[in-house]
């Protein structure tokens, strides 16, 4: 409802981020009160789920301790992992519920603020129709949360409107393999990695965003496994590359297909797999005819000698894989540069053995769970799709509904913030997800979020979005309930509970299941335990493609995870995909897909010349909400800078660590530079974590790919100018008051 | 706590310590991990550079190389610096230690430090904490690049890069516990992305 209660400055003082550098009690507190147990689970942050183990004490997570029985990471941890156990006994953490007030923000009961919020939605569905409503999730969140969040929106407040912050992230990656392939898993387990001969790194930053990763793609080289890497930036892992692709933002499909051209203008296909396995090759075929490499160089500026050069390697490789994550999937053809890739695997036959195939880096930290089992706007439980009637049916008989009750496909997570913008969606309630600054076009998304008519919160943080927020529900971290999660590799994992929720706040499940009943729907919320919604996952996820039916908490623990399909309790799991040679279409064949050059959706031109790309560095997470709070964190890298090549510097007179104006058609934002030789003269990197005018996301823009809605965050035009001193958030941190 | 025992302890003889800087991603886990050790929570022992980040993302995580004839102890005045039987270098005792720097001073890596506030050097002791109870040294625990490793030399005998222990200080030569990892064939390394790129409009430009 309109603008935040209170100043930026307020909410801040009050709220933070406040970087916390010392654990609670003081360095010094667990050796004087040492830990009560160990308690065995994941890391919360990012997608490769690393076991861990936290050190608790009475109620508290004090600290952690490597777990080097757990195979994928052999008790390997990024910074975020040595340093996630600070968030518990944080100064920031939410401990009431609060409630707007015209100067800022009350504790409130959990009595008055969930009537409070069951009263507004109700309100507004009665006004305005059910769909005014809409739900935002988080991939973040424990399958159980995500389960129940997707369950909650169809049967509770019956709306077709939930979507959730995946959106960002691994939607475009999904869509290509449930084209290609019929199932939304990455095909094989990490361990075939040191296995391949040849490991092609499709725009992926392995070493910040999934570092653990890193140790696979070394030991792949040690057994004489050639690296290439496709990147505009000479990101960490380029340094030890075979061949270096420094692909021009948002051309990677054009290499892509240049790889194919090469592999059949020398006759490299594998024809027995091709006839035997897949279906379109031919069409595919035709369409890379016009890709010859002097053709793919002049859009790409990779030179033809190494498109040959990887072409080769690739096909004549026994063994091969391609790796990508955000770097091919946040374009506006990011479904094609998927595809683009999986048809190069599948030319070469290079899927379903050990050590070959294609593979997505799922980013979030529950990344590939949270997106199996229903709170993406256009599936059910089990990766089903909601349009299906016989997968409408199965859900409506598990929840004890009829199958017309469940709504058909919403929006999706941008087409949610522009329905609100134009007055289509009136209600959020949001849990887990920080859209100012995640999402692209952040003054669009300002201006969106004070035309709410009711904004609710769940989050254990007040993020920069909760300032907006009429009620905010304090809920809970990764560690305060009990669940699964899915892993990079489709190998389900329990995560343990470690400790209750401080203070007064409250299970996530228990605030959906209390708002529920509210809302006139207890019966089809009765769980008393995470473990009960667990029990009813299980059913609801039986025959679908991410089959969880013969998974249990305790056989997770004897066999350190279980990969999925995993249809009954005395199947072993699916570590690798399409073994026998078929997929999950009904034809049970790979199907070549034909992809479309299309240009970006914001082009360069003489007053936006250079190019523009987002993305992470290893020390913060996502929009920061959590890791922007953690003292060692952010001192490793406390603020955005521009990284911009001396040759590009040079023509604008910038030198290493001056102000720099980057302004893109939407906005403008004032960052120090860091003029290094490791991206292309023509591209600027901005990592995107940080707030306000600090924020990468306010010069992006809204373009989706059209078939899996996600943003075009690493492609955007920019312009830049020297400014003479530091920005104004530059001057008010200094004073002390960011 | 823990994962010890005799059958762990028993483990860890036999395992050394390797560091290749070429494995290394900079990502800092080990700077982080060394300060959460309850010996010496809150002070990391961890030395970390970018070398040259104006021109590549290379970077190096050390940890004490531990000297077979360590250079800090030698010119200690206080003779406050040990080495153990098995060979690791600890911090000054402290009843000894003067807080003088000759250590910090002398020793051709880099590696110890004073920390004012105890007036005492202390440096890494390769968790003798940890590896006395059977558990690795955090840092080489931790490393997501394994470019620190605390494993048994058959381990890393497949790596690519293979490991060295001798090092020349101009006309001092040192042995060290620790090893480092080298390339087998040493190749020129290319750092700009400009060598990797087709379009030449950007070769004519000038530099800043």
């Amino acid at each position: 409802m309109a603008e935040p209660p209170a100043s930026s400055k307020t909410l801040l003082d009050r709220f933070g981020p406040h970087p916390a550098f010392v654990p609670t009690g003081g360095w010094q507190n667990e050796s004087e009160h040492p830990a009560h147990r160990l308690v065995k689970t994941h890391c919360c942050f990012c997608g490769q789920q690393c076991g861990i183990q936290l050190k608790v004490r009475e109620n508290q997570v004090i600290g952690f301790e490597p777990w080097e029985e757990f195979p994928f990471n052999h008790g390997m941890l990024c910074p975020k992992g040595v340093k996630r156990y600070l968030q518990g006994g944080h100064p920031d953490r939410l401990l009431d519920p609060l409630l707007r007030e015209p100067n800022g923000f009350r504790a409130a009961g959990w009595d008055e603020t969930l009537d409070f919020t069951a009263r507004r939605l109700q309100e507004i569905q009665q006004k305005y129709g059910k769909d005014s409503v809409a739900i935002y999730g988080g991939a973040s969140l424990i399958s159980e949360k995500s389960y129940l969040l997707g369950k909650f929106a169809r049967v509770a407040l019956g709306t077709r409107h939930i979507d959730y912050n995946g959106r960002l992230c691994m939607v475009s990656a999904g869509t290509a393999y449930k084209l290609a392939f019929g199932v939304d898993r990455s095909p094989l387990p990490w361990s075939d990695i040191p296995k391949a001969q040849v490991i092609l790194v499709a725009g992926a930053n392995v070493a910040e965003c999934a570092p653990i990763t890193t140790d696979y793609i070394w030991r792949c080289r040690d057994g004489g496994g050639k690296l290439m890497v496709v990147d505009p930036r000479m990101t960490p892992i380029c340094r030890n590359a075979d061949v270096y692709l420094p692909v021009r933002p948002g051309t990677d499909l054009a290499l892509y297909l240049g790889l194919l051209h090469v592999v059949l203008r020398d006759g490299l296909e594998k024809r027995e797999f091709i006839d035997q396995y897949t279906t379109g090759f031919s069409a595919v075929a035709e369409s890379v005819r016009v890709w010859d490499p002097r053709t793919v160089a002049e859009k790409t500026g990779v030179p033809p000698e190494s498109i040959e050069r990887a072409a080769h390697l690739f096909a004549k490789a026994e063994r091969a894989i391609a790796l990508h994550a955000r770097g091919v999937e946040h374009q506006s053809k990011g479904v094609e540069n998927c595809l683009a890739l999986i048809n190069l695997c599948l030319a070469t036959g290079h899927i379903g053995r050990e050590g070959a195939g294609c593979a997505m880096i799922t980013g979030q930290g529950n990344g590939q769970g949270g997106r199996e089992h229903g709170q993406k706007c256009d599936q059910l439980p089990g990766q089903r799709s909601i349009s299906d009637p016989e997968a409408r049916a199965h859900t409506a008989k598990v929840w004890g509904i009829a199958p017309e009750e469940i709504p058909q496909a919403g929006y999706s997570a941008v087409e949610i913030m522009e329905a609100i913008h134009r007055g289509e969606i009136k209600a959020l309630l949001s849990c887990c997800f920080n859209p100012l600054v995640s999402l692209p076009d952040a003054n669009f998304t300002h201006e969106a979020l004070k035309k709410l008519e009711f904004f609710g919160v769940i989050d254990f943080f007040l993020s920069e979005t909760a300032h907006y927020a009429d009620v905010v529900l304090a809920g809970s971290l990764q560690e305060e309930e009990e669940g699964i999660g899915c892993t990079v590799e489709g190998r389900v994992i329990h995560i343990r509970k470690a400790v209750d929720p401080p203070g007064n706040a409250k299970g996530d499940t228990w605030i959906y299941c209390e708002l529920a009943k509210r809302l006139g729907k207890a019966k089809y919320f009765p769980y008393h335990t995470t473990r009960e919604i667990y029990e009813e996952l299980r059913e609801a996820s039986h025959g679908g493609h991410a089959d969880y039916y013969g998974i249990t908490y305790e056989k997770i623990d004897q066999n350190l995870g279980v990969f999925w399909p995993c249809p009954s309790l005395d199947h072993p799991g699916t570590p690798r995909l399409f073994e026998d040679g078929r997929s999950y279409h009904p034809d049970g064949k790979h199907h070549f897909v034909v992809t479309e050059w299309r240009e970006s959706g914001d082009p360069v031109s003489a007053d936006y010349p250079v190019y523009l790309t987002t993305g992470r560095v290893v020390s913060q997470y996502l929009s920061g909400t959590q890791t922007r709070r953690i003292g060692a964190l952010l001192k490793q890298y406390p603020n955005p800078r521009v990284e911009i090549h001396p040759r590009l510097a040079q023509q604008y007179g910038i030198a290493d660590g001056d102000w720099v104006t980057v302004s893109s058609r939407r906005s403008q934002i004032t960052l120090q530079a860091m003029v290094v030789r490791t991206i292309r003269p023509d591209t600027v990197f901005i990592p995107y974590h940080w707030p306000g005018d600090r924020s990468a996301n306010r010069l992006t823009h809204r373009t989706l790919d059209p078939r899996s809605k996600i943003p075009e965050f690493k492609v955007s035009a920019c312009q830049l100018q020297k400014v003479a001193g530091p920005a104004e958030w530059a001057i008010r941190e200094a004073k002390g008051n960011a | 706590m823990g994962d010890s025992g005799s059958e762990r302890e028993r483990l860890m003889h036999g395992y050394e310590f390797y560091v290749d800087p070429s494995r290394c991603i900079g990502c800092q886990s080990c700077l982080n991990a060394c300060e959460e050790c309850e010996t010496h929570r809150g002070q990391s022992m961890i030395n970390f550079d970018f070398i040259d980040r104006k021109g590549t993302t290379a970077s190096a995580a050390f940890v004490c190389w531990h000297c077979d004839e360590p250079t800090c102890a030698m010119v200690c005045p206080a003779d406050a610096i040990k080495k153990g039987d098995d060979g690791v270098v600890q911090s000054s005792l402290k009843p000894r230690c003067i807080g003088c720097s000759n250590c910090v001073l002398a020793c051709p890596f880099g590696i110890p430090k004073i920390f004012p506030e105890r007036e005492q050097m202390m440096k890494c002791d390769m968790c003798y904490d940890r590896t006395s109870i059977g558990k690795r040294p955090m840092c080489a625990t931790v490393c997501p690049s394994q470019a620190l490793a605390y494993v048994r030399p058959e381990q890393i005998a497949w790596r690519r890069e293979k490991p060295s222990n001798v090092f020349y200080f101009g006309k001092q030569r040192i042995t060290t516990k620790v090893h480092v990892m080298v390339p087998a064939n040493t190749e020129s390394i290319s750092l700009d992305v400009l060598d990797h790129i087709w379009e030449e409009t950007y070769a004519a430009l000038p530099e800043a």
